[in-house]
C-alpha cells in the first residue's frame, strides 16, 4: 500500500503523505499553475509534474528529493517537420456529405502534456508523454531529453508520413474537445499503459481516435477497437473515432484491460484484441471518465460515473463508486461516506487511482474522497482542493 | 518585461537589459544567452510568439509574430507582456 498521493490540479500540486491512518497534505508545490497531470516514478522516486502554463507553454516539472525542490524541463518539442492534418470541430453548417476538401497542414507544437508513464524495471529512465496535438514522446535519460515515436506519428491512420510528403491516406484522428482551450480541435493521447512483464509491448488511447498497440517497442502499431462502439458515429463499429476517456491494465494480469469510454465501459480480457461493453445503465454504471483496475484480479475494477456526456455530474446530486469482481458481468454500487444530495461532482479521467486495498478519487468540485477497504466505504480528505485534474498514488 | 516571466529567470528580475540592435528574434535570443531557457516560455519550438504573449517595440507591437523579423532600432525599448485570465 502507497503511503503518498499526488493530486494534480488548477492551482498546483498537492501531495499527502500517509502518517499511520492520516493523510496530511503538504504546501501546494506549482502555486497559481494547472498541473493537468502529477505522478511519481516508483523506480527511483522521482516526482512529476505535467505544468499547463496558459502563457508560458506546457512544461514537464520533475523533483528528485521528494517534492522539496522542482525543476522545469523544455527540452520536450516537436521535432522540424512534425505536420499534421489539421481538423476542425464540426459546425452547424457542417456537412458530412460534401466532396472533402484538400487537406490542410500544421507544423506542431506541443499544447498540452496530457500523460506520464514510466518504463519497466529494466529501462532505467524510459519515461513516456503523452501530448496534444497526439504524439507520443520516450526519453531513455530520465527526461533530459525526448523523441517523439515517429511511427505512430506517422500512422497510416494520420495520413502516412507527413514528415516526408503529404498525406498518403486519410486522418482517421479526430480532435478532442479538451483541445478546443488551446484554440484547435486536435487529437490527444491520455492514456499509456506500459505491459510490467514485456517492456517491448504497449498501448495509448488516443481522443479520439482509439486504442492503440504496439509488440515491438513502438516501431509498428495497430488499431485495437474491435468490439468499441462509438453511438455518436453513422457506423458505431467502425474501425477508429473512439473516445476512450481512459484505459488502464491490470499490473500482473496485464491482458485484462478496461476502458472507461464516451458510450459506455468496456473490458477485454484478451489484450485487447477484443473488447466487451460492460455498462450497466440500470445501475448508472455508463457514462464517465476515469477507470482503475485491481492490480493482481484483472477482472476487478472500479468506476465512479456520471450522468451523461450532456449532463457530466453526478446521477441524482448522489456520488457513488461502483465495483466488479467478475470482468463486468454484475456491478456493486458504494455509497458509504460520498454525498447522497447535492453532490455536482465530476472526476476527471485521470482523477481516480487504486493502490492495493486504497482507492482516492479527485472531483473537479475539489472534493478528495479516499477508501481503504477497496471502495465499500469512503472518507474525505478535504473539500476545499482547487479543481482536481490526476490523482495518483506514490 | 512581465514580472511573471521573474518566476522563471530571477536573475532577470529589476534587470534593465541592454542588448545589441536587431530583430526581435535576436534581442530575444540575446536575453536567452543570459537567461537560458528563457525563449521555451516566449516562443513555441517553431520560433513563433506564443498565442497569449505580445511583444511591443516601443508603443507599437510587433507585426511579425511567427518569425519575428521586425527590427528594433538602437535605443527602442522592447516589451513583453502576456495576456491575463482566469480565475
Amino acid at each position: 500500500m502507497s503511503d503518498m498521493l499526488i493530486l494534480g490540479t488548477r492551482k498546483g500540486t498537492v501531495i499527502f503523505d500517509r502518517k499511520g491512518s492520516n493523510w496530511q497534505p503538504r504546501p501546494i508545490a506549482h502555486p497559481g499553475v494547472p498541473v493537468c497531470y502529477a505522478t511519481r516514478d516508483a523506480r527511483d522516486g522521482t516526482l512529476w509534474a505535467s505544468l499547463d502554463h496558459g502563457h508560458w507553454g506546457p512544461k514537464l516539472s520533475r523533483s528528485k528529493d521528494d517534492g522539496r525542490t522542482w525543476e522545469d524541463i523544455t527540452s520536450l518539442k516537436y521535432p522540424k517537420g512534425a505536420r499534421y492534418i489539421v481538423k476542425y470541430l464540426p459546425t452547424p453548417d457542417f456537412n458530412p456529405e460534401a466532396p472533402s476538401a484538400q487537406p490542410e497542414y500544421a507544423d506542431a507544437t506541443v499544447l498540452k502534456i496530457w500523460n506520464i508513464a514510466f518504463g519497466n524495471a529494466d529501462q532505467p529512465g524510459r519515461v513516456y508523454a503523452g501530448t496534444i496535438p497526439g504524439g507520443l514522446f520516450v526519453s531513455d535519460d530520465g527526461g533530459d531529453t525526448w523523441q517523439l515515436n515517429r511511427p505512430l506519428w506517422n500512422h497510416h491512420s494520420r495520413g502516412g508520413d507527413l514528415f516526408a510528403g503529404d498525406a498518403t491516406s486519410e486522418n482517421q484522428w479526430n480532435g478532442t474537445p479538451a483541445s478546443i482551450d488551446y484554440g484547435v480541435f486536435e487529437p490527444g493521447i491520455h492514456s499509456i499503459v506500459v505491459n510490467p512483464s514485456n517492456p517491448l509491448h504497449m498501448y495509448v488511447a488516443v481522443s479520439t481516435a482509439g486504442v492503440i498497440e504496439t509488440k515491438d517497442g513502438g516501431q509498428t502499431w495497430e488499431g485495437r477497437n474491435r468490439g468499441m462502439t462509438n453511438d455518436y458515429m453513422p457506423n458505431p463499429e467502425s474501425d477508429w473515432g473512439h473516445d476512450p476517456h481512459f484505459v488502464t491494465s491490470s499490473k500482473e494480469q496485464p491482458n485484462h484491460l478496461w476502458q472507461q469510454n464516451h458510450c459506455g465501459v468496456f473490458y477485454s480480457s484478451d489484450a485487447a484484441k477484443s473488447w466487451k461493453k460492460v455498462s450497466m445503465p440500470e445501475l448508472g454504471v455508463n457514462f464517465g471518465f476515469p477507470i482503475a483496475a485491481d492490480a493482481k484480479d484483472g477482472r476487478t475494477a472500479w468506476v465512479v460515473p456520471a450522468n451523461a456526456d450532456s449532463e457530466r455530474m453526478a446521477i441524482d446530486g448522489k456520488l457513488f463508486v461502483a465495483r466488479t469482481t467478475d470482468g463486468g458481468q454484475t456491478w456493486q454500487t458504494f455509497r458509504k461516506g460520498l454525498p447522497q444530495k447535492n453532490a455536482y461532482d465530476i472526476v476527471y479521467r485521470h482523477g481516480f487511482d487504486v493502490s492495493g486495498d486504497y482507492l482516492c478519487f479527485g472531483t473537479t468540485t475539489g472534493n478528495v474522497y479516499l477508501s481503504e477497504d477497496r471502495g465499500e466505504t469512503w472518507q474525505s480528505l478535504g473539500s476545499n482542493f482547487p479543481p482536481v485534474y490526476s490523482v495518483r498514488f506514490g | 518585461m512581465t514580472q511573471h516571466l521573474y518566476r522563471f529567470f530571477p536573475q532577470l528580475k529589476d534587470q534593465e537589459i541592454v542588448v545589441r540592435a536587431g530583430s526581435v528574434a535576436e534581442i530575444l535570443s540575446a536575453i536567452n544567452e543570459l537567461a537560458p531557457g528563457f525563449t521555451d516560455y516566449v516562443l513555441n519550438e517553431h520560433g513563433a510568439l506564443r498565442r497569449h504573449v505580445n511583444i511591443c517595440i516601443n508603443d507599437s507591437i510587433v507585426i511579425d509574430k511567427i518569425r519575428l523579423t521586425d527590427r528594433v532600432p538602437d535605443d527602442a525599448t522592447l516589451y513583453i507582456f502576456q495576456s491575463l485570465s482566469g480565475g
